[in-house]
């Protein structure tokens, strides 16, 4: 990725996949509100949300963090690519 | 038309003008018989190659028959997997192995209807101003869970081996592997199908579980990538956690990861399976590189977006009449 991304708020973070959300749900989305509780994300969509979080952020989504939690709401998809930019780069 | 009745799907890649071509079609009253006509001065590889993507088919799986030796050659140079023949030999295509399945199945039958629907189906979904969820909603989807019969084997079989980005194991279970487990009553075999107000999608997916004492193990799920934007996998999935939170069972999935099927690790993921120790592993051995991803199930609601209809649990484990989960 460029170093455009290097240096990304959670407030950045929560922006650009609040877009991406918005432009497929055709609704905007609070920071807290869970997606996942009104049925209306698909298995397909969830899919597409965690390539789309993994392509824009550069990180890699797996084994544990590969969970319906960490994609809950804008604010834990946040936090999971923050924590996964934090570790990547490092071999941790 | 015979080829159309195997179930073999005919799509159109000409350089021709499209309108002219295909009112030409019309009038020969061929028009019905093809998908996805890709009539323009393109060349004819990248037409091939955006029917392949559109139909989520490999290249190997497509036959390219031309009267002209160049575009043959052209198709080739671009596309090594896709097999050409000439035109002249059109009308012994119909002698050769590679189109002549062994059995043809009901769904094979209409299987040219059923992605003439789905298209029809996708063009909505794009016009469709609003929530996914409403769309779904708008299509009035059913899913049919039954213990698979005999005359269903065929179908299942074809599925495991079509569908690598919905297998969770990657393993193709043979007809009589398949055959063999109707009837054994450690294991189910489980077929679902769909369909919704523009018709039938026939046979979607298969389950292969195998019941345990305290965990039912998920050896083979596999669904048909015509039905994954419906949240097919997600669904299943859920009624099949409802329904073992009811036995009093956890549940053990089989997951072994190909470059191709993220999109079940996600599904499984996402339904809340995950590594974990617990006392109902120790009867599962799985196979040499296969995880077990493990859920303690709690009961579920049913989905908003389809009915569901399936055996009711019983004693036996699935052996109950069909009801509709509420």
């Amino acid at each position: 990725m460029t170093d455009s991304t290097a240096e990304l708020t959670a407030t950045d973070i929560e922006q650009r996949i609040g877009e991406f959300l918005e432009a497929r749900t055709k609704k905007s989305w609070e920071p807290e509100v869970d997606l996942f509780a009104s049925g209306a994300v698909s298995s397909l969509f969830a899919m597409e949300l965690v390539v789309f979080v993994e392509s824009t952020f550069d990180v890699a989504v797996e084994g544990s963090d590969l969970a319906l939690d960490n994609f809950r709401t804008l604010r834990r998809m946040s936090a999971l690519v923050t924590r996964l930019r934090g570790s990547g780069g490092e071999g941790a | 038309m015979e080829l159309d009745a195997r179930g073999v799907l005919q799509a159109v890649s000409s350089r021709n003008d499209h309108d002219e071509a295909w009112a030409r079609l019309e009038a020969l009253g061929l028009a019905e018989y093809f998908v996805l006509p890709h009539i323009n001065w393109g060349p004819k590889s990248t037409s091939v190659k955006a029917i392949a993507d559109r139909l989520n088919f490999s290249l190997k799986t497509i036959a390219f028959i031309d009267d002209l030796p160049t575009e043959r050659a052209e198709v080739q140079f671009h596309h090594p997997d896709v097999r050409c023949y000439p035109a002249e030999q059109v009308t012994s295509l119909l002698d050769l192995p590679e189109f002549s399945p062994p059995v043809v199945t009901v769904d094979a039958r209409r299987r040219r209807q059923m992605y003439q629907a789905g298209f029809e189906r996708d063009r909505e979904r794009e016009q469709f101003q609003g929530a996914d969820e409403t769309f779904l909603r708008s299509l009035d989807l059913e899913m049919r869970i039954g213990k698979a019969r005999d005359e269903e084997i065929t179908r299942v079989e074809e599925l495991t081996l079509r569908t690598s980005q919905m297998n969770a194991t990657g393993v193709h279970y043979s007809d009589s592997a398949l055959r063999a487990l109707l009837t054994d009553e450690d294991h189910e075999v489980l077929v679902v199908s769909m369909s919704d107000r523009f018709g039938p999608h026939g046979a979607v997916g298969v389950m292969l579980i195998e019941k345990f004492p305290a965990a039912w193990r998920i050896k083979l799920l596999a669904t048909s990538c015509r039905v994954v934007s419906f949240g097919a996998g997600a669904v299943l999935l859920r009624w099949l956690t409802d329904v073992a939170a009811r036995a009093g069972v956890h549940l053990v999935a089989d997951f072994k990861r190909t470059e191709r099927n993220r999109m079940m690790e996600v599904a499984y993921r996402f339904a809340g399976f995950a590594a974990a120790e617990c006392d109902c592993l120790a009867a599962i051995t799985p196979p040499e590189g296969t995880e077990s991803l493990h859920l303690e199930p709690v009961r579920q609601d049913p989905p908003t977006t389809v009915r569901v209809l399936a055996p009711e649990p019983n004693a036996d484990g699935l052996g109950g009449p069909e009801v509709l989960w509420r």
